[in-house]
């Protein structure tokens, strides 16, 4: 059976009130926000209860929202030494803050219900200690362990209750959580091999940065929702 | 009396049966599996992070290297999920050529996963058959977008560019002779459509022989029937998705379920296994391909009667003609535009999932209205499949894990991205 998300909402609205938060959407997706301490009580619900039944836990994914809205380029003023392609940089941002920005990180969680063919989305603010930390939902859906140890290895962020929390996808013995947007593209060391100590050996990157196209932000009157017109198709 | 210990394995990550990077320690009582520990990563290069400090357009060839085997089925994805945030949708003719040549890329990725999984537990005649059909499809990859693996086919508003009238031919040469060249451009002499029209017409019959060599074939049965036995709650809980899913008995396709592009216009069925062993897997599998067959022939059809447009006319998104570039001013702003900064979407997030042949391959974008992604995320169907890796080989012997690596159809591009 196949259910109207709209009708998905209002199941979601009447059974936790002011718990989950609705997150408007452009493109008619069903997002939740969801306070740390509500998860498991909220997850476990969604997927046990016969309104809801989700049964699959798709995704879970590690957000960095610190540069969020930053452009890296604006070209609203005008200027006596003329554009540059060229980024200026900010040196890393080392993670040893005893607080973060509560709003910094995020974990989404994106769900699945067979039974009712709908998706939602949960998004939870670990708040602000460092290093974050939420409860791990391992344990009511077994999908979570894998990506759970990935948000831990690319984000640093923390899951109560995990049975293994281990890195992942970097390499053994990695320093740093390389998807936080403190954290250099390039990376901080590279390997070689050393031919006098007949190994590989770590040192700290010889290359450059290089931004080939600036991050740019531009205000787009097409996507105006008062001047779209009716015939769109989208 | 003295004491009998587990020992551990170290398998792969340079196995020819690791499918790519898989390292697996393998705790052992004997040649019996007690746990098994992937190790993955191996293969992991970052994707998501280059794609969020590159223009939206440069990161379309970064998901073909995803699942390499299915390189345009990524793509799909990835374009979807723009497409979703700008709420454009391409031309009906684009629908048409994508959901084609997504069933080409299955067509493909499922004759990788029989070779392979054959040669794994040990059919080698399987490796050499499969490969035979898929240099065809290779030759689709080739015609169609210039590359026979990396595709960088399908864009934002629609595809590359319209299906060629002319197939390239092989020439004669020291090492082919006249009369090979001529047997090998038979089917060629047409356009690219007649040639996969040709092909939909011999490969059901294809598809008998292996299931000839195969189905009934007692040391296939002996390896996959009862191996890995997955239940469907356990399926589920594990994040189960495509054939992984079907196999276990559940009807899920989203090609059915969500459709996309024109799926809901297509005449195919969903096969679903039964006992959720390799077996019932393989079964579903090799269904597929025969259901992708009949999809591509409804395709066929329709793209011969219904010429059009394959790209969207908005050159916000869409790069303007070279010809009309020689005369238009507009059109010259808008293609510099496009190429030194590319273009902006409005900020929103969105999911986008598409019924890859490996399952549920679905990228999360966080746009934050910048001409490049804030976050990507790639949901790749194979990360949660190796996930169960445990739970599927333990109490099976050391021979068996081979025949799961191979039933769960590991990428390693997907999985560690």
């Amino acid at each position: 059976m196949t259910i109207n998300i709209e009708t998905m909402a209002a199941r979601i609205a009447a059974r936790f009130a002011e718990k989950l938060k609705r997150v408007e959407s452009t493109c008619g997706e069903l997002t939740y926000e969801v306070a740390r301490d509500d998860l498991v009580e909220v997850a476990t619900t969604l997927r046990d209860d016969e309104e809801f039944r989700f049964e699959q836990l798709m995704d879970v994914c590690g957000v960095d929202y610190l540069t969020y809205g930053v452009g890296e380029w604006t070209t609203y003023s005008a200027t006596d030494s003329g554009f540059s392609r060229g980024v200026e940089r900010e040196p890393v941002i080392l993670d040893e803050a005893d607080t973060f920005d509560p709003r910094r990180f995020a974990v989404v969680y994106h769900l699945l219900s067979l039974a009712n063919n709908v998706r939602v989305r949960l998004r939870v603010f670990p708040g602000d200690e460092n290093p974050p930390f939420l409860p791990s939902v391992v344990d009511i859906w077994n999908s979570a362990n894998w990506f759970e140890r990935e948000a831990f290895d690319l984000f640093g962020i923390l899951f109560e209750g995990h049975p293994d929390l281990r890195r992942i996808l970097t390499d053994y013995g990695f320093i740093g959580h390389p998807f936080r947007k403190d954290f250099p593209l390039i990376g901080n060391v590279e390997v070689t091999y050393d031919a006098d100590k007949g190994r590989v050996v770590y040192q700290p990157v010889s290359i450059e940065p290089r931004t080939a196209v600036p991050r740019v932000i531009r205000d787009d009157n097409r996507y105006a929702e008062a001047l779209k017109d009716g015939s769109s198709d989208g | 009396m003295a004491e009998i210990q587990n020992f551990t394995m170290n398998f792969g990550p340079q196995h020819p049966a690791a499918h790519g990077v898989l390292r697996l320690i393998l705790e052992m009582d004997g040649e019996v599996i007690q746990h098994a520990d992937p190790h993955v990563g191996l293969l992991h290069r970052g994707t998501e992070k280059l794609a969020e400090s590159k223009p939206y357009n440069q990161s379309i060839g970064y998901m073909d290297r995803l699942d390499y085997t299915s390189m345009m089925c990524n793509e799909h994805s990835y374009v979807l999920a723009i497409e979703k945030l700008l709420g454009v949708a391409p031309p009906i003719r684009a629908q048409y050529i994508r959901v084609m040549f997504d069933e080409i890329t299955r067509l493909l990725n499922h004759l990788m996963w029989l070779g392979a999984h054959g040669l794994d537990i040990g059919a080698m005649t399987m490796f050499l058959y499969c490969f035979r059909e898929r240099e065809d499809l290779m030759d689709c990859y080739e015609a169609v977008s210039g590359t026979r693996m990396h595709a960088t086919y399908y864009r934002p508003g629609g595809v590359y560019r319209d299906l060629p009238d002319s197939m390239p031919q092989y020439q004669a040469s020291k090492w082919r002779k006249q009369k090979d060249v001529d047997r090998l451009n038979e089917v060629r002499e047409g356009s690219l459509l007649d040639f996969i029209d040709a092909f939909t017409e011999k490969f059901p019959g294809c598809v008998d022989q292996y299931e000839t060599l195969l189905t009934d074939n007692r040391i296939w049965k002996q390896r996959t029937v009862n191996i890995a036995v997955v239940s469907p709650e356990r399926a589920l809980n594990l994040g189960f998705t495509g054939p992984m899913l079907r196999g276990s008995g559940i009807e899920w396709d989203l090609r059915k379920k969500q459709p996309y592009e024109v799926y809901d216009r297509m005449d195919f069925d969903i096969p679903v296994g039964t006992n959720g062993d390799c077996y019932d897997r393989y079964l579903v599998r090799v269904e597929e391909m025969r259901q992708s067959n009949r999809i591509i022939k409804q395709c066929i059809d329709w793209l011969r009667d219904n010429p059009g447009p394959v790209m969207l006319d908005d050159h916000k998104i869409a790069p303007p003609k070279r010809v009309e570039m020689k005369d238009d001013m507009e059109s010259l702003i808008h293609h510099f535009k496009l190429f030194t900064e590319g273009f902006s979407i409005p900020a929103g997030e969105a999911y986008a999932a598409i019924e890859h042949p490996k399952g549920e391959f679905g990228v999360y974008m966080i746009s934050d209205g910048a001409n490049k992604p804030y976050r990507v995320k790639i949901r790749a169907a194979g990360f949660a499949h190796l996930a169960s890796m445990s739970e599927m080989v333990v109490g099976h012997m050391l021979a068996d894990v081979v025949a799961v690596i191979g039933t769960q159809d590991i990428v390693f591009g997907e999985v560690d991205r």
